[in-house]
Parts: structure tokens; C-alpha cells; sequence
């Protein structure tokens, strides 16, 4: 199963974890990954983070990444909840959820889901700052590595 | 055509979206940016740092040879935050 969703609304990590099992005993481990909005950003305090994204397509991409993963990984299901709008220091962005048999699978598959996600999911974050500037989040060449590292997106 | 605009392309631009009619000539991405840059001082601030200018073609990532053609979804953004 592969659940995707864009929501402005926070995710309960039990409750997704539980509908990605629910009803089935072949899962041998769920690996998860949880993205949290920081306080700091380069030594300057943020006060709150909005993100935006391409509506259609968002949800096009999420999909695709997930079905890359199920192949790649042969994993039993997968969840991707991402948030959008405006978010404060502390609050969740981003869960990832893969379910396998065994425990590599679960965690490799985790990894591929938040690195493609991080280079080819159409969200942008802006940041709002303390001393009241404003700042559009610069894509890291590390993330584009990240997930280069795993060849093409299938 | 319709053309979307994300993030500080669409600030610079100084709109989400238009609807344009292409002229004659303009069949790719590349094109496309040339013709939309010379439409308003925004859209050239926009497209100037063409480095950080990715773009999407019905809502798929596409290269600056990818063909264009009236009908078609045309997003611009910059290298994506997410996650």
C-alpha cells in the first residue's frame, strides 16, 4: 500500500504506522523518517517557515518516488505525508514510512523515499526570521548528491 | 498555453500564472524563456539567473530542449526545499 498526501494539518506517527500495518502480519520492521522545522538557520533565529508547492504535480512526483521505492526495495507499503503552508520551530514536515520484511529494506527504503523527495518534490521553504527578514530556503548541492548516490529515479 | 511561476520566480514575475498564445518559433523550453524573459522587467529578473531556473512541462521535469506546444502546463521554479 502507498499512501501519499500534501495536508496542512500535522501527522500522528502511531496512526499512519498503524494504518500501514493494519490488517497484515508479513511486516518485519517499519523504517521512518520524521523531517522537523529548526530553530536556527546559519546562526540567525527563525520564527516560522512557510512552504509552498506546485499542487498536481506534488502529489505526481510523491507517487512516483513511492513506486520507485515498492519496486526497488520490494517493500510492503509505504507512507509519504508532507505539509504545506506555515509551520513553527518544532512542529513536523515531513514523515516518511517504509514497511519490509526485514530491517535493510525498511531503512534503505527510507532513505531513498526522503532523498528523492528532497530533489524532485516540488516544495519550497521560505523562512521568516526574528530580526523580521525573510528568505527563500537555497537548494543544498549535498542533497542533490544525496540522492544521486542511488543512480535514477526508475 | 498556460505558464505557472514558484517561489521567487513567481514574486519576481509578479503573478502565479498567465495564459499565453506562442508565437511562431518558440517549440522548446529554451525558446520559451527567451520569449517569456522580454514580456516585463519582472519576468526578466526572473529568468536571469537561469542556473537556478528549473522547469516543469505537464507537471514533468523537463530539460531546456524539451518541446512546447500550445496546451500545455508550463511551470518555472527554483531548485526544490522540500522534506
Amino acid at each position: 500500500m502507498l499512501t501519499v498526501r500534501v495536508q496542512a494539518v500535522d501527522f500522528d506517527i502511531g496512526a499512519e504506522t498503524a494504518a500501514l500495518t493494519r490488517g497484515r502480519a508479513d511486516i518485519g520492521g517499519i523504517g521512518s523518517f520524521v523531517g522537523v522545522v529548526r530553530d536556527t538557520a546559519a546562526g540567525d533565529t527563525i520564527t516560522s517557515m512557510t512552504l509552498e508547492h506546485y499542487p498536481g504535480m506534488t502529489e505526481r512526483a510523491l507517487t512516483r518516488i513511492g513506486e520507485s521505492a515498492m519496486a526497488r526495495f520490494k517493500l510492503q507499503g509505504c507512507t509519504l505525508i508532507h505539509r504545506v503552508g506555515t509551520l513553527y520551530p518544532g512542529e513536523n514536515i515531513v514523515l516518511v514510512l517504509a514497511a519490509a520484511p526485514h530491517r535493510h529494506a525498511a531503512l534503505e527504503g527510507t532513505a531513498y523515499l526522503i532523498d528523492w523527495l528532497k530533489t524532485r518534490a516540488p516544495f519550497w521553504k521560505r523562512e521568516c526570521f526574528q530580526n523580521g527578514a525573510e528568505r527563500w530556503v537555497d537548494a543544498r548541492e549535498a542533497d542533490e548528491a544525496a540522492s544521486g548516490k542511488w543512480g535514477l529515479l526508475d | 498555453m498556460k505558464i505557472l511561476y514558484f517561489a521567487w520566480l513567481r514574486e519576481r514575475v509578479g503573478h502565479g500564472e498567465e495564459d499565453v498564445t506562442l508565437p511562431a518559433g518558440v517549440s522548446d523550453v529554451a525558446d520559451l524563456i527567451g520569449w517569456l524573459r522580454a514580456r516585463s522587467p519582472g519576468h526578466e529578473a526572473a529568468f536571469a539567473q537561469g542556473r537556478l531556473v528549473r522547469c516543469a512541462v505537464n507537471q514533468e521535469f523537463a530539460t531546456p530542449d524539451a518541446a512546447v506546444a500550445d496546451g500545455d502546463e508550463v511551470a518555472f521554479f527554483p531548485p526544490v526545499t522540500g522534506g
